[in-house]
This record gives C-alpha cells, structure tokens and sequence, in this order.
C-alpha cells in the first residue's frame, strides 16, 4: 500500500462523484426529505416520538446510501475491466479499499452535517450531546456501509445482484436495531442477534449523543465495535478482491 | 550476462489454462524477443486475450508457467515495467481523457508532462478535457491506450489496440509501436486484421490454443508459398487440419480431438507446441 496511490484513488472517485450532479443532490436531499417527513407524521400525536426515532435515521441514512453507491461502483469497475487494468499497475488492493472509504467517508461527512442541520434546525430534533460527536458516528457508519458494500460487490456478479444485496444485508439489521422496537423487548433470540450486528450499536450511539450532554463514554464502545465490524469487511473485501480471475 | 533469459522477455512454458470448463489453451510455449514488435495474431476465440491476461498475470493458469523479465509473471516487480491495454476500453466514462490519464500517472508516480505527452501520442489532444463518454468508441479506445503508455513501461502487452480504428491511425498507431520498439520497448501486440502482419518483426499465429506459427513474415510467406499473411494462415490452418484428419490430433496433451484416436490422453505433457 501507498499513500500517494490512495489519495490518488480517493481523489478519482471524487471527481467522479463531483461529475454526477443528480447522485450528489439524492444523497444530500434524500435523507433531509425523509427526515422531514417523519416530523411531519408525528407532529400531531402526543409525546415526542419524532425526538425518538429522528436520531436513530441519521444512524441508518449513511449506512444504507454508501452500502449501495459502494457496492455498484465497485461493481462496475469489475465488469468494465478498469478494475482488471489497475490491478496490473502498483496499485495494491488496500489502495482501492481505503481509497473507495476515504471518498465515500468524505461524502458521508457532507450528507450527515446536512441532514443533521435540517433535523436540528427544519424539524426541531434536540440534540442533548455535541454535533461533532453525532458526525463521527455518522462517518463510522458510513465506513461500515463502504465496507459491507465491498465486501457484498465481491459476491455480486451483475448490478442486480448487487442491488439486492441491500434488502438482504441491510434490512434485517434496520429491524433489528432497536427502531420499530427497543432491542431490550425484542425476543430474546432476536435481542442476542441484535447484539452482534453493527447498526445496532450505531443507531445506540446516535440515541446516546441525542440523550446525554457528555456521551462519549457511552459512544466510543459502540464505535469500537463498529469499527471491528469495518476492519473485518475491509479484510474480508480485500480477499474477494482477486488479481487473478478464472 | 546475455543468457536467454535476457533475450527473450516474454517466456511462456508449457502453459494451461481452463476457462468455464473449457481448456482455451492446452500446452502452450512461446517466447517474446526483447525489443520486437510480436503480433498475436488468430481468429477470435483461439486464446489471445486469454494468453494475454496470462502474460499481465490476471488470469488463472492451471499449469505451466509464464515468466516475464525474468520474473513471474504478475509479480509486484513487474507492475511499473508491464503497460497492459484491455480488450475494451477501460477508462473511466464519467471523467475526462486528462483526469483518467492523470490517474494512472500518480499510480504509476509520473508527473503531468508526462500525462500530456501520452494524450498526445495517441493524438487526443484536442479532446483532453472531453468526458470519455461524450467520445467516439475509436476516442476511447486510444484514450485507453493513452492511461497505457504514461508510465512508459518496458513491456507493451496490447490486446488489440486498433479495433474499430480508421486506416490513417492505425497507421499511426503501429508506427508509435515501431518506434516504441526502436526505442527498446518490447510491444506484444494482438489483433485479428491479417494485414497488420506485415507491421511486425515476428508473427505468431494462434489458433484453438495452439501456436500454428512463430516465424517473420518473410519465414512464413516463403515457407507456405503464400503472397500474403491471410492466405499463409488460411494455409497453414489447412494443413493442420489434414494433419488432425489423417494422423489424429497431432498437437500435444490436446482434449479435443476430434476423433478420439490413439492414446493422446490428458496427462501427456508432450513438448509438442511450439518449441521455440
């Protein structure tokens, strides 16, 4: 691995961000639609079930957009061969992973201190700890959902595939995280798988940062946890990702 | 030291590869000369591009060898001295010619000068800050070539460089590949065009895995009393067919033959191919 070959990645998949105006604004505007529209739900039923559940969506946001542009760009790189050229040049594969985590971590920073102003400031969502801390939360699960996104592309042989990977990977972890019900009334099968899967402790550090003033001795061992998570995708990742195909 | 390892850049050993259950190439020996133009030369589907992305290291070979500059062929040595061009373009649509040159270049630690000669070698100049999308498939494929050439490897590995071109840059294509050569750079170069042939020191003629040729052109036309490299091919293939039909499959360590005659079974590792 090589620092100057990893921005260099990073910075190529910027720029092919920055080209595509309409995937730059959906990942932006979306999640501020769909958090404005929660408020709006609730705003007429009895205590504040919006201060509830809005924390633990800038949890899942992140996480589900970079595990789904992740897994199609890398994907696509795959079948146009720009994946098999780079992987004749000194590129090492840890290049491509951090690279892709490094742009998409870059991306994830932007959309969370959006959605997070318009939370806080468009639907009134109190935030009880500092926005720093919700940020990094928000970056660790964007991280999570580059990796998982790497790792699931590796498995993927078209775009369709790739697609329904999201339902697959991502749907049973945002049912289980405590959203729909707090994981402690979750049968107990359930609760112990919940225990185990990485959303659920980000959608808990977001709930922490929301409800505490000084969260952090609450946040980091969730972010520990995420992180062992991300560093098991990666590693994972880069063994799908082979120099030498049949 | 002026051994044959030194000679040759490219040595191919007995090499076997199976794609999709399919043996693409069986046994296959072949050497590259330093500082040739070689033409891989063949109808589609007789193993170039496979032999190809063995030689880069990209391919899954199930035996033999392939070593390159003395070294195996894929290994991290080889990844600033090997320049390979896929058979479809592989540039970055959603970016300009100049980002996706660019690109390579800070992979391959060359600088900007750099980025402008090869975008101008493949005469794109005009179109460098052009969307790879917006271009036409010939633009494409030379600015592929272009993200190809910027490192300025030593070994050239080409699969097809001048498909979908028009004549006067192909022309121009192959005299880069010449002067590339001059220059010391060795060019391995596929194509299916026969009357690209006449544009190389060396021809090999690959046909179902099997090299049915390695000579100059001039060994070639005057060994099969041909006027032309289309015809000596379509001759050679002739021949070699009359040799399948008379005398079974007279290649070595073949699955294929055609009338399963005598005992040519699957672990012979006959020396037969092309004993160069």
């Amino acid at each position: 691995m090589n620092a100057r070959i990893t921005l260099a990645t990073a910075a190529r998949i910027l720029r092919q961000l920055r080209g595509d105006h309409r995937t730059v604004g959906l990942m932006i505007i979306v999640p501020c639609v769909l958090l404005g529209l929660l408020a709006w739900i609730y705003a007429d039923l009895p205590g504040n079930v919006f201060n509830r559940i809005g924390p633990a969506l800038l949890g899942v946001f992140p996480f589900v957009v970079m595990f789904i542009v992740t897994s199609i760009a890398t994907l696509r790189e795959r079948t146009l061969g720009t994946l098999e050229r780079l992987l004749t040049t000194p590129l090492g594969k840890g290049d491509l992973m951090l690279g892709y985590a490094l742009a998409f971590g870059t991306m994830a920073v932007a959309q969370a201190l959006v959605a997070t102003g318009f939370a806080v400031w468009v639907c009134g969502l109190d935030i009880a700890g500092p926005i720093w801390v919700l940020v990094l939360i928000a970056l660790f699960d964007a991280l999570l959902g580059t990796a998982l996104g790497l790792l699931a592309s590796g498995f993927a042989r078209t775009e369709f595939q790739a697609v329904q990977f999201m339902p697959a990977l991502v749907l049973p972890q945002f049912l289980l995280c405590g959203l729909l019900v707090p994981r402690e009334l979750l049968p107990p099968a359930l609760e112990a798988v919940s225990n185990v899967l990485p959303l659920s402790y980000a959608v808990d550090a977001m709930k922490d940062v929301t409800a505490l003033a000084d969260p952090l001795s609450k946040v980091l061992p969730s972010l520990g946890f995420i992180a062992l998570w991300i560093v098991g995708s990666l590693a994972l990742g880069s063994l799908t990702l082979r120099r030498r195909t049949p | 030291m002026t051994n044959k390892a030194d000679d040759d850049v490219v040595v191919v050993d007995h090499l076997r590869v199976v794609r999709g259950g399919r043996e693409v190439l069986p046994d296959l020996s072949l050497t590259v000369p330093r500082g040739q133009v070689v033409g891989l030369l063949g109808p589609s589907g007789g193993g170039k591009s496979t032999l190809m992305r063995a030689v880069v290291g990209v391919q899954v070979i199930a035996g033999g060898s392939v070593t390159v500059l003395g070294e195996e062929a894929g290994s991290p040595g080889l990844r600033h001295r090997v320049g390979y061009l896929t058979q479809a373009p592989s540039v970055y649509g959603d970016l300009s010619v100049r980002d996706n040159v660019g690109y390579l270049a800070r992979i391959m630690g060359v600088g900007a000068d750099a980025v402008d000669r090869a975008i101008e070698t493949v005469d794109l100049t005009d179109h460098a800050s052009a969307k790879v999308e917006n271009l036409s498939g010939g633009q494409r494929s030379r600015a592929s070539l272009a993200c190809t050439l910027v490192g300025d490897p030593e070994v050239l590995v080409l699969d097809e460089p001048t498909v979908g071109l028009d004549p006067v840059l192909r022309r121009e294509l192959w005299d880069l590949f010449r002067r590339l050569s001059r220059e010391g750079r060795t060019v391995f170069v596929s194509s299916h065009v026969m009357d690209e042939a006449s544009r190389c020191d060396r021809l090999l003629l690959l046909r179902e895995g099997r090299v049915l040729s390695d000579s100059t052109l001039a060994e070639l036309l005057e060994s099969t009393g041909s006027s032309d490299a289309e015809q000596a091919f379509l001759a050679l293939i002739d021949a070699a067919d009359a040799a399948d039909g008379t005398r079974g499959s007279s290649a070595g360590g073949g699955s294929e033959p055609p009338g399963g005659s005598g005992g040519a079974g699957g672990s012979a590792g006959s020396g037969g191919g092309g004993a160069a």
